[in-house]
């Protein structure tokens, strides 16, 4: 799975640029996540806007992308599309990580 | 009671994605709300796939797929051929724990509980090499959030 990474300053924004994150790809966006997150910013937000569905097992890989990044990093998620919400919250996995409205939202200002 | 779809797959990826996309479709074009379809699509997807993994370990065989529309709301019923679920029992499929250290989080598990939280009632029954899970949804509100 291919992931679209920008940096700025000391965050990392990952963009998942597919519909589902389901359990046919599963695996394949946990080993994305590790690559992309590897000796990368320690904050990384998890642009999630494109991603319609997630299912138990995307959720799953989520959970693992965020565990795998190790003590003392941080991931985030932004743009949670509204079925994608609704499985967060019946989870309460809407409590374990900080969700942004969008990706935008944890970047800093820009000085006017 | 009147059928919305009826359909056979071959339990695997690809083909439960496809269903899943035609389900939503159908449910979209028949006036189902949003938050109707995303219920829908989450549960039977969750099902779905216990089905592939589970009832057929990923070897592939068929699942037949018959969606009605009753009074109380949409019930539909799985059928596959598969393994039947352990102790010929539905799982508990108990809420993920609400506080806990980030390592020991689960990264699965949650598949049952999605489908419970989420169905007004559930049935199971196997006879003749067959498994049968009948998922009944509630009318057309969202999950029931009491449970």
């Amino acid at each position: 799975m291919k992931l679209e990474l920008s940096d700025h300053d000391t965050l990392r924004i990952v963009t998942v640029p597919e519909a589902r994150i389901d359990a046919a790809v599963a695996l394949r966006f946990k080993e994305a996540m590790r690559m992309a997150t590897e000796g990368g910013p320690d904050h990384v937000v998890l642009d999630l806007g494109q991603v319609r569905f997630v299912d138990s097992s995307g959720l799953g890989a989520i959970v693992a992308a965020m565990k795998q990044m190790g003590a003392g990093r941080r991931l985030d998620l932004a743009g949670l599309t509204p079925d994608v919400a609704k499985v967060f919250r019946l989870t309460r996995m809407d409590t374990v990580f900080v969700i942004h409205a969008d990706a935008a939202a944890p970047l800093p200002r820009a000085a006017g | 009671m009147s059928w919305v779809m009826q359909r056979r797959i071959v339990a695997h990826e690809g083909a439960v994605r496809d269903l899943l996309a035609a389900l939503r479709a159908r449910l979209r074009a028949l006036g189902e709300t949003e938050e109707t379809c995303g219920t829908v699509e989450i549960v039977i997807a969750e099902a779905l796939n216990n089905i592939v993994e589970h009832a057929y370990g990923g070897t592939g065989g068929e699942i037949a797929l018959d969606m009605a529309r009753e009074t109380g709301g949409l019930c539909c019923i799985l059928r596959d051929r598969g393994h039947p679920l352990p102790g010929l029992r539905l799982p508990e499929g108990t809420a993920p724990p609400a506080v806990t250290p980030r390592e020991s989080l689960p990264e699965g598990g949650f598949g049952w509980f999605l489908i419970r939280a989420l169905t007004e009632r559930l049935d199971y029954a196997r006879a003749d090499g067959e498994n049968r899970l009948t998922l009944h949804f509630g009318p057309g509100t969202g999950p029931d959030l009491r449970r």
